[in-house]
């Protein structure tokens, strides 16, 4: 049977009372995946790909689609250990983790393997937030125009648009507000300028790290991968992905993922 | 009937192209444009039309609290509500309409500054506390949209509890500590000066207003029309819990521009109507709506903010050609009143039923209109058509309002000789 038509067994963890979604799916060995801004309203293409090699697990970030809690989480803090707890729930505890990420993902996955180097085995990261430069600053992604922000985020927007649109059945209420919800919550972590002070951390990190950026990234400037590989304890590269956006994940699913395997194989 | 008099203190010479140049007035508005010298008299003139208003016996003068805004020059009301405290008619209330609280480090700031006004003033203040605009508050401030509300309602507390505990306290907030809270001055008014609430048409803050029995006030600039259904709105939320509908709970902000003429109103006050709506109001949309700024009841109300809507009136405004029949549309909206006294006072009492409110807030300086004019509405309002509506709503009491000391035991400020300083 083709693995693209099965969805995703669908679990919940509590993170501070709050329940958030786990998705799993495929067999091998777990590989974790912390959502980018927006999260995911639905499975994507990007996830599929990984599924073929790995048990894909993909919990919620509070106030991600599928995750609630986010207004219980004020300080930097409370974040990771958010982060942690929800890993641990998918039970990811014993450590050597495969993890990847996007963005305030792949920031968070950072946040855990500086704080928990045994739990971490290796890291793939698109695009990680938290630092920022005066020189070069990121893009604000919380003042954009609302056309506009999909060709911020994507390389193609409608790949950020048939993400995000509503599938027949949604609820027309809930859907929008869980929309918002996802760009509140990466408010809530990395407002006002993306800078979580994740650079002063940075060099406790150990696991052998792979950043991955879009091409066409006007989120992230490229300096910012430069200077996280630079800052990173341990062993970094950089892959670039042609014709990706700050999402590359969803701009160049099977690229991303082919990378993604290569590192974690 | 309280006429209160508004200022919003906006720069007066935003070029002709500022549309067309500029992306926004707000936030990102380019230093260039501001001429601090020629804001020295813009500042001046709007402080000689604040003690006007208060001289030709409007009830209260108010002002209000912007940040990076090319039409609202008031970072700081409370430096303007303390120069009033001491220069103008010492019967006039002083609004400040009001403070963000969340802004301020530590909060008990506010309790300080609205206390050393309310003494200075003898018990004149009113005490506004706007959770703030998005621009103002996440942009220019920087402050987190998704705590922005947790922290204002937690100010708030704090800022009641410091006027009203006589003994020094620790504040243990989930934002705040203080081990010694212990505000010096203390308010004259007790067990605390009035509090308004500036909001847009959140059922969450209806509620909190009727919680705390506070004035609530709709600030719009797109007038009655508009103003309606959020009015209706708060009317019918008041009655599904039980409050008795006294109309001093509830404020509201008109534009007016009276003439002795009808002609003449439409000729006087079209500049500045243009100039307010056109340049004014050009916010950009990307400032509009930060995530988690607008409480998940609120959406799922569909209700927008008061700038959301700002900024897509923003949106539409600019379809419409720039052409002579902008005033018209401003008129037939409803966002300006102007007319002769008799009309403007007909349409204001009809207003002030539809919408049922007792705490009138009146835009009679707006846009680029100078001294010399907004004295001219000023005046013409004061006496032609205040009177007309003063017994509106004289059934019922208004609770809120500042109770000051007796003007006999109040100072006076002490006259002032140049000359004589001179030459000492």
């Amino acid at each position: 049977m083709d693995s693209i038509s099965v969805p995703p067994a669908i679990d919940h963890v509590d993170v501070n009372g709050a329940p958030c979604r786990v998705w799993r799916k495929g067999s091998g060995r777990p590989l974790a995946f912390l959502a980018g801004h927006g999260g995911l309203p639905k499975w994507p293409a990007f996830l599929d790909r990984l599924a073929e090699t790995h048990e894909v697990v993909v919990p919620s970030i509070p106030g991600y689609p599928g995750g609630l809690g986010h207004t219980k989480l004020d300080s930097q803090l409370d974040w990771i250990l958010a982060v942690r707890d929800l890993l641990n729930g998918c039970g990811l505890e014993a450590g050597d983790t495969l993890l990847a990420g996007s963005g305030p993902g792949a920031s968070f996955a950072l946040e855990v393997a500086a704080l928990w180097p045994h739990k971490v085995g290796r890291l793939a990261l698109i695009a990680p937030w938290g630092l920022f430069d005066e020189a070069e600053p990121m893009t604000d992604p919380w003042a954009q125009r609302l056309p506009e922000l999909p060709g911020m985020l994507c390389a193609d927007p409608e790949n950020w648009n048939a993400l995000k649109a509503a599938p027949e059945g949604a609820n027309s209420i809930e859907w929008p507000i869980e929309q918002t919800r996802a760009l509140e919550a990466s408010a809530r972590a990395f407002w006002p300028l993306g800078n979580s002070g994740l650079e002063r951390r940075l060099g406790r990190v150990q696991a052998p790290a792979l950043l991955i950026w879009g091409a066409e990234d006007r989120i992230l400037p490229r300096s910012y991968a430069e200077r996280m590989a630079a800052g990173l304890g341990g062993p970094a590269r950089l892959e670039v992905i042609e014709g990706a956006g700050h999402l590359a994940e969803l701009d160049k699913p099977a690229d991303v993922a082919r990378t993604i395997e290569a590192f974690f194989a | 009937m309280k006429h209160l008099w508004f200022h919003l203190m906006p720069y007066t010479e935003l070029p002709d192209d500022f549309r067309e140049q500029n992306p926004s007035v707000w936030v990102d508005i380019h230093s260039r444009l501001f001429d601090p010298e020629r804001a020295h008299y813009m500042y001046n003139d709007f402080m000689d039309e604040m003690e006007y208003a208060a001289e030709v016996g409007f009830d209260a003068v108010c002002c209000n609290e912007h940040h990076s805004n090319g039409y609202g020059l008031m970072p700081s009301p409370n430096l303007i509500a303390s120069s009033l405290a001491r220069r103008a008619n010492p019967d006039t209330a002083l609004c400040v309409m009001g403070n963000s609280l969340a802004l301020y480090n530590p909060p008990t700031r506010v309790a300080e500054e609205f206390a050393m006004i309310d003494c200075i003033s003898g018990g004149r203040l009113i005490a506004g506390f706007p959770v703030g605009s998005p621009m103002d508050t996440c942009y220019a401030y920087g402050q987190n949209p998704s705590l922005l509300r947790d922290r204002y309602l937690e100010a708030h507390d704090l800022v009641m509890r410091a006027w009203t505990e006589p003994d020094t306290f620790a504040f243990n907030g989930r934002f705040n500590q203080q081990r010694y809270v212990n505000i010096w001055p203390r308010p004259v008014q007790k067990p605390h000066p009035p509090v308004w609430i500036p909001g847009g048409g959140s059922v969450e803050t209806w509620r909190w207003c009727a919680e705390m029995d506070y004035v609530y006030c709709y600030l719009s600039y797109f007038g009655y029309k508009a103003g309606l259904q959020t009015m209706q709105g708060f009317w019918e939320e008041m009655k599904r819990l039980g409050k008795e509908p006294n109309p001093y709970r509830a404020g509201f902000l008109q534009f007016v521009g009276v003439a002795e003429t009808e002609a003449e109103a439409y000729e006087l006050y079209r500049e500045p109507a243009e100039y307010f709506y056109g340049r004014c109001l050009h916010i950009d949309p990307r400032f509009a709506a930060p995530p988690g700024y607008t409480t998940e009841a609120t959406q799922r109300a569909g209700i927008q903010s008061q700038v959301a809507s700002a900024a897509l009136q923003n949106r539409k405004a600019l379809q419409v050609s720039k052409s002579a029949r902008e005033f018209d549309a401003i008129l037939d909206n409803g966002y300006v009143i102007i007319g002769t006294p008799d009309q403007v006072a007909e349409k204001l009492r009809q207003v002030i039923h539809d919408l049922r409110f007792g705490q009138l807030m009146l835009l009679l300086q707006f846009g680029n209109m100078d001294k010399q004019l907004a004295k001219y509405n000023t005046r013409l309002y004061a006496e032609q058509v205040a009177p007309q509506l003063r017994d509106v709503w004289s059934e019922w009491e208004n609770h809120w309002w500042p109770t000051p000391m007796a003007a006999a035991d109040r100072a006076a400020p002490d006259p002032i000789a140049y000359s004589s300083l001179a030459a000492e």
